[in-house]
């Protein structure tokens, strides 16, 4: 529906100076309006979003695989059902981040080849391993859980598309994290051995999680603009607290340790205090020298590939039904 | 708007509109994009509707949708503002009558 929001463009900036146009577009964002595509925006406020957006929905299809492929293998029929709806849920997600984006100017193909060609980047999460069944645990608990603190103020975020389709998918993710949590306490509560494989995935997952907030704050490199647009509500160090303290009482109710001899609690400031985290671990992975990056790659392509051939035939198929339909008419 | 589609290589874009419950209107949901709209409730159904969020769904192609424009919201819906007048509090009843 926002294929013509272009066109209305040109006469109303010809009409008000960019100058103009921008104060009043800036007076909407403070006053917690929300922009919608066919709105007037600033170029670098559209640029911003598509690289967000288009990204997050990156890292949901990407997601979909580390996941993906515990699916054949789950120990119970309950927990495949139950994995099957959440990788479900992670494509659909992606679909409708795809579509908020599209709503920018941007199509479907070119977010498609933007991944495919590697020329995008999807979260560094997903380029990590899950060699045992509690990674599916942990991922669900840990990742959903920071993906949720992330996301939860997006959907107060500045632009009405993408704040909806926020809603929707926090909406959703709960179930995620929470199956996750129930996996874990499982493992936790069962043999021996469950539990220590339980801890050793708490180990791999908990460093990258935290990372999963982005830079430090004094790093962060496009938080300036976003703050001032409300896209974003909270730098990544705010939300990387919280999540520390929200989660460091969930391990201990799963008596598993969090992997990090520096952490405490802070009872003057009410807080954890954490160790620091390994930067050059996040820039390796993000510059596509993780442990899973080029795979997960190699997978989306092949996927893709794969399906030419269906979206070929079902193309081709309503091109039969409208050449018939036309012949019918006739 | 995008090169693509205008080479007619993407699916057209569907609008989705759902029915919560009977009785209800059919509300916008999102878009998604399909080969026809055959397939295009299919993958509504899919899409929007995996926690029993409606009994109906209706899609229409999203270039048929023609939308006011925003630059005219002044001329558009401005005129009714002062139109009190319209509704049924700008009218003051005495106690005595009841039942209007």
């Amino acid at each position: 529906m926002y294929t013509q929001a272009l066109d209305t463009l040109g006469a109303e900036a010809a009409s008000l100076g960019e100058g103009a146009l921008e104060q009043r577009f800036l007076a909407r964002v403070d006053a917690e309006e929300k922009i919608e595509p066919k709105d007037w925006m600033p170029a670098r406020y559209r640029n911003t979003l598509i690289r967000q957006i288009s990204q997050h929905a990156h890292s949901e299809i990407v997601g979909m695989l580390p996941e993906g492929n515990w699916i054949t293998r789950a120990p119970t029929l309950k927990r495949k059902a139950i994995l099957i709806a959440k990788v479900q849920d992670e494509g659909g997600h992606g679909a409708y981040l795809y579509s908020a984006a599209e709503t920018l100017g941007v199509s479907r193909d070119q977010l498609i080849d933007q991944l495919l060609s590697g020329k995008a980047k999807y979260s560094s999460i997903f380029n990590y391993p899950t060699p045992t069944w509690a990674d599916v645990g942990a991922i669900g608990w840990l990742v959903d859980g920071a993906a949720i603190m992330n996301q939860i103020p997006l959907c107060r975020c500045s632009y009405g598309p993408y704040a909806r389709g926020m809603v929707r998918v926090c909406r959703e993710e709960s179930f995620h994290q929470r199956q996750g949590y129930d996996l874990m306490l499982h493992l936790a509560r069962g043999t021996p051995e469950q539990k220590r494989m339980a801890q050793e995935a708490l180990n791999r997952w908990w460093w990258p999680a935290l990372m999963m907030f982005g830079p430090s704050d004094a790093n962060s490199t496009h938080s300036g603009d976003s703050q001032r647009w409300k896209i974003k509500r909270f730098s990544n160090d705010e939300l990387r607290q919280k999540f520390v303290d929200f989660t460091v009482p969930q391990a201990k109710f799963l008596d598993l340790s969090v992997p990090d001899p520096l952490l405490r609690w802070d009872e003057a400031k009410q807080m954890h205090t954490f160790g620091p985290i390994d930067w050059n671990e996040f820039d390796q992975v993000l510059k596509g020298n993780g442990p899973c990056n080029v795979e997960r790659l190699a997978a989306r392509r092949h996927a893709h590939a794969e399906g030419q051939w269906v979206r070929d035939a079902a193309s081709a198929y309503a091109e039969k039904q409208r050449q018939r339909a036309i012949t019918q008419a006739a | 708007m995008s090169n693509t589609m205008e080479e007619g290589r993407e699916w057209p874009l569907y609008e989705v509109f759902v029915r919560a419950r009977g009785g209800l209107d059919h509300k916008h949901v999102g878009s998604l994009h399909a080969s026809d709209a055959r397939m295009a409730i299919d993958h509504a159904r899919d899409l929007y509707t995996r926690r029993q969020e409606g009994v109906s769904i209706w899609v229409v192609p999203s270039k048929e949708i023609t939308a006011s424009d925003p630059a005219e919201t002044d001329s558009l819906f401005e005129p009714a503002r002062d139109k009190i007048y319209r509704h049924p509090t700008f009218y003051e009843i005495p106690d005595e009558v009841k039942t209007l």
